[in-house]
């Protein structure tokens, strides 16, 4: 943070954004200004502690009489029921897998950031925030990072409490390392399982409160309505996937933690249950959707090795703490066995082109410019097409340093996990990595509280738009699904709730009808267009267009190109979908129909939010916004604000919102890790 | 590559099910098991025929879904989890016998798809440290010995998958409570509720219909994180040392 300046939060330090830029004209339609109605004021560092006390307490005799519905089991999910249901509240829990232990937060391999300074390195609250704000690239709310930062702390000695068996020191102290582009040494970790050990914690929080009958857990369930009463969440329509019963669950609150949509993509890391519907299906009853287009692509992840994919691996980026990367000088050597091309033949490109930073460059830096290598023919492993995509991480130089036993130390259930996909060792040929879709920084938008627009619907964890901006920071999304799930969401929705119990609306009322009876109709219709391809090839064919138009780099022209295919799409996919089975049985095709719908939806919206933001900016390049030097470049004066799209009908276009960024206590300034 | 598939499908509970065969052809030796199946159930959808049921998620190797049982290995021929077993381990022309998890405590729901709920309700006995969210102390004013630390994780890798269950003839989960009892026997935050959750668990587990063990090592040799076969004589320790202190 050399030569920045603190600034106290007492005075904006930017203009309001005026786009002059039109480029999605004709696709969307100009809305009012949103403004966070609950946004806080004063000092950035006492926003928090002034809020919480604000903020409204349930009498404890109270709470058991108010109904919470949670969907999502994850980190976010999780530990918002353990919490919920330690404070007493009446919790139901819903998810898809037939466990909530099995969420797809277990699978973050690399740490948990925490501003806990062990190191004495010249960490704190303020730097993690900083870094936060600066790694978004100037795209998220200053005050919703600053409370990350702040509560991160709490967070570690949550977890420890819980019996996260964190790596530890010879002492028995906690360990850190440095992670992702960042020069402090802040992240605890538990090897390369780090998020399956966060999630154990704060499932068997939960499993506690079932066993104490605060909350009740439906697994094998899918949300597949939210049900809105004047304008106010009331439940959810849900399916149950082994009966296949529609049912319909009503609460005085919702709360959304399903997670992010990066299978939009098809080929990405998520899980392969990962949806969208939760949200989509809220979207479309009103919530806005903000930022859909900012989505992560992660730089360490296994290449494709042929069209029968169904998914990629990540490795987790910690990988690039030790590991080096590089491609061949020569195109001619790109074939060649690594350990045959000398050293003066090999390009360290991320060295070479960014010395300070090296391999430790941020995600998006890192991807854009192993495809840039790749582009120019310089890629290495198998031909997938006509392309080789994938550069070398080469631990030699590693081994040689720290001894092979201390890289396995460090490294071993990633190396094994690797040699197991590609039947390669790691220890003795370099690994191959190329970059694939992880995480999206978009989704629903919230209020500084995690509500959305739609009042008594909260959302938390990858499913909000609200910490990460235009990208994140390694280590940053277990921080901030523990954050939401432990320390905000509970603190927030008892101002909510504290004008509750509200007025008990029953199974027959209009609204919960309705939605029931939409669910009903949508299953129908599944089963019975009776056409000829399975809900699985619209997918993979949607992945394609979205990952060529709309991922690492985009352009106007691809865009609108990708608009129109998806269009095309949609209406194949309503004419020619095959789905067999039954209606009232496990129907794992019926299921994926459902999902498959509403990321086509999704899709288009994403392809039309990234047309309109000519910016490159965080993890997404727009070919029409680079310097000289084909680097990115940002566009405050025009961009600096959130895009929240409303649903604009079946076949309306979406409304745009924007609600400024305005910053008090960090000054917005381009990125160079030069 | 061409396999014929013996595959396991049972329309739901209540019918006896049974083994039917499948030919396959044009499978590559880099796709997965599961992708494999993914290229099956596009034919069967093709043909007009029910795709198989079968739990997935991750695909790789961490959420513990997946739960094939593979020519009667749990998992298949190599240490892994389904997901994570690939095409190159099987030849050409090979015959390939896929079934569900077989225990009592996990009953079928549909071909491959079985009910393991069981794990939760073990969990719930006691499978936790109690810390309300708020309570905890400063992280490293309770330093925890290096070596202990470590075989908590070692034995907290275990993902809940069941394979256990399905390799034992006795249908017993004593290897997954017993790495749960150890993860947190090891640590200093798991002392006070020690006796109670070994008690407790061990009650629920019985309660569940698995299985006693018999120090056969089925269990240790199908998990795919190698969950050590010692966890069951912490187990057993524990449990003494809980009987003893009067549980």
């Amino acid at each position: 943070m050399a030569g920045s300046t603190l600034h106290d939060g007492s005075s904006p330090l930017n203009q309001a954004a005026k786009q002059t830029s039109d480029d999605a004209h004709g696709y969307y339609v100009a809305g009012e200004p949103l403004v966070d109605p609950v946004t806080p004021t004063g000092p950035i560092a006492d926003r928090w502690t002034t809020r919480r006390f604000e903020n409204r307490l349930v009498n404890p005799a109270n709470r058991r009489k108010l109904d919470v519905i949670i969907v999502g089991t994850g980190l976010a999910g999780g530990a918002a029921a353990a919490t919920l249901g330690e404070a007493g509240y009446n919790v139901k829990s819903f998810c898809y897998q037939d466990s909530p232990r099995r969420a797809h937060s277990i699978a973050a391999q690399g740490g948990i950031n925490a501003a806990k300074n062990y190191k004495e390195d010249g960490d704190s609250v303020f730097r993690l925030f900083y870094d936060t704000v600066k790694g978004g690239d100037y795209r998220s709310r200053e005050s919703n990072v600053y409370r990350l930062a702040e509560v991160s702390t709490n967070i570690i000695d949550q977890c420890v409490a819980q019996g996260v068996p964190f790596a530890r020191e010879y002492g028995g102290l906690l360990d850190n390392r440095s992670f992702g582009g960042v020069q402090v040494s802040r992240t605890f970790y538990a090897r390369g399982q780090t998020g399956q050990q966060l999630l154990l914690g704060a499932y068997q929080a939960m499993e506690r409160q079932v066993a104490a009958g605060t909350v009740t857990q439906y697994t094998r369930h899918e949300m597949l309505e939210l049900i809105v009463k004047d304008g106010v969440a009331r439940g959810i329509v849900a399916r149950d996937l082994v009966s296949g019963e529609i049912e319909t669950h009503l609460a005085d609150a919702v709360v959304l933690a399903s997670g992010g949509y990066g299978n939009v993509f098809f080929l990405s890391t998520n899980a392969m249950g990962c949806n969208v519907t939760a949200t989509w299906r809220a979207h479309r009853k009103g919530a806005y959707m903000a930022n859909p287009c900012y989505t992560q692509i992660h730089p360490t992840c296994i290449p494709v090795s042929g069209e029968h994919q169904s998914k990629l691996t990540l490795m987790s980026e910690s990988l690039r703490n030790d590991g080096r990367i590089w491609v061949p000088k020569k195109v001619e050597d790109c074939d060649k066995d690594p350990r045959d091309i000398p050293e003066e033949d090999r390009d360290y490109y991320l060295e070479r082109i960014y010395p300070a930073f090296g391999n430790l460059v941020p995600r998006d830096i890192a991807s854009r410019q192993a495809k840039n290598v790749c582009d120019e023919g310089r890629g290495v492993g198998p031909l997938v097409g006509d392309f080789r995509r994938g550069v070398y991480l080469d631990f030699t130089d590693a081994i040689e340093r720290m001894g092979a036993d201390v890289v396995k130390e460090k490294y071993d259930n990633l190396f094994d996990m690797y040699e197991r996909i590609t039947g390669e060792n790691p220890y003795e040929v370099p690994m191959r990595i190329y970059p694939a879709v992880h995480y999206v920084m978009g989704g629903l938008w919230v209020d500084y509280h995690l509500q959305s627009n739609i009042p008594g619907l909260f959302v938390t964890g990858e499913a909000n738009f609200s910490d990460h901006g235009a990208n994140r920071l390694g280590a940053s999304a277990l921080m901030q699904g523990l954050a939401d799930g432990y320390f905000v969401l509970p603190n927030t929705i008892r101002d909510y709730l504290a004008d509750g119990p509200f007025e008990k609306i029953t199974e027959d009322d209009e609204a919960v009808v309705e939605a029931r009876r939409s669910v009903e109709k949508r299953v129908e219709t599944f089963l019975s267009i009776n056409g000829s391809r399975s809900a699985d090839s619209y997918h993979r064919e949607l992945g394609h267009i979205m990952w060529e138009y709309c991922g690492m780099e985009r352009s106007e022209e691809g865009l609108r190109k990708a608009i129109d295919m998806i269009r095309e799409l949609k209406k194949d996919f309503w004419t020619d979908l095959k789905v067999l089975g039954t209606a009232d049985s496990l129907n794992q095709s019926l299921e994926k129909a459902g999902r498959v719908a509403d990321f086509i939806e999704l899709g288009e919206l994403m392809c039309i939010d990234a047309l309109n933001r000519r910016e490159s900016c965080g993890g997404h390049f727009r070919a029409e916004s680079q310097t000289e030097e084909g680097e990115a470049l940002r566009h405050d004066e025009e961009f600096a604000y959130v895009a929240a799209w409303e649903f604009g009908g079946e076949d309306g276009s979406p409304v745009l919102h924007k609600e400024d960024l305005i910053y008090t206590a960090i000054e917005m300034k381009q990125r160079s890790y030069k | 590559m061409n396999l014929t598939l013996k595959i396991w499908r049972q329309q739901n509970p209540a019918d006896k099910g049974g083994l039917k065969t499948y030919e396959l052809g044009g499978v590559s030796e880099d796709m997965s098991f599961l992708e494999m199946l993914d290229v099956l159930n596009e034919q069967l959808n093709e043909t007009g025929e029910e795709p198989v049921a079968f739990d997935h998620d991750c695909r790789e190797g961490i959420c513990g879904s997946c739960a094939l049982m593979i020519d009667g290995q749990a998992h298949g021929p190599e240490v892994t989890t389904t997901c994570q077993l690939h095409m190159r381990s099987f030849k050409d022309g090979q015959t390939i016998t896929i079934e569900p998890w077989r225990a009592d405590a996990f009953p079928v729901i549909k071909d491959l798809v079985t009910d393991r709920s069981a794990f939760d309700r073990i969990i719930q006995a006691g499978g936790y440290i109690s810390a309300n969210t708020g309570s905890a102390p400063e992280a490293n004013s309770v330093p925890a010995p290096r070596d202990k630390a470590t075989r908590a994780f070692n034995v907290a890798t275990c993902i809940g998958c069941g394979a256990c269950v399905a390799a034992c003839p006795n249908g017993s989960a004593s290897l997954f409570l017993g790495a749960k009892i150890t993860h947190l026997g090891e640590l200093p935050q798991g002392q006070p509720e020690r006796d109670g959750r070994v008690a407790s668990m061990v009650a629920q587990h019985d309660a569940e219909g698995f299985g006693g063990c018999t120090n056969i090592g089925e269990c240790t040799a199908a998990c795919p994180k190698e969950i050590p076969l010692d966890v069951i004589s912490q187990l057993n320790k524990d449990l003494r040392t809980a009987i003893r202190h009067g549980h």
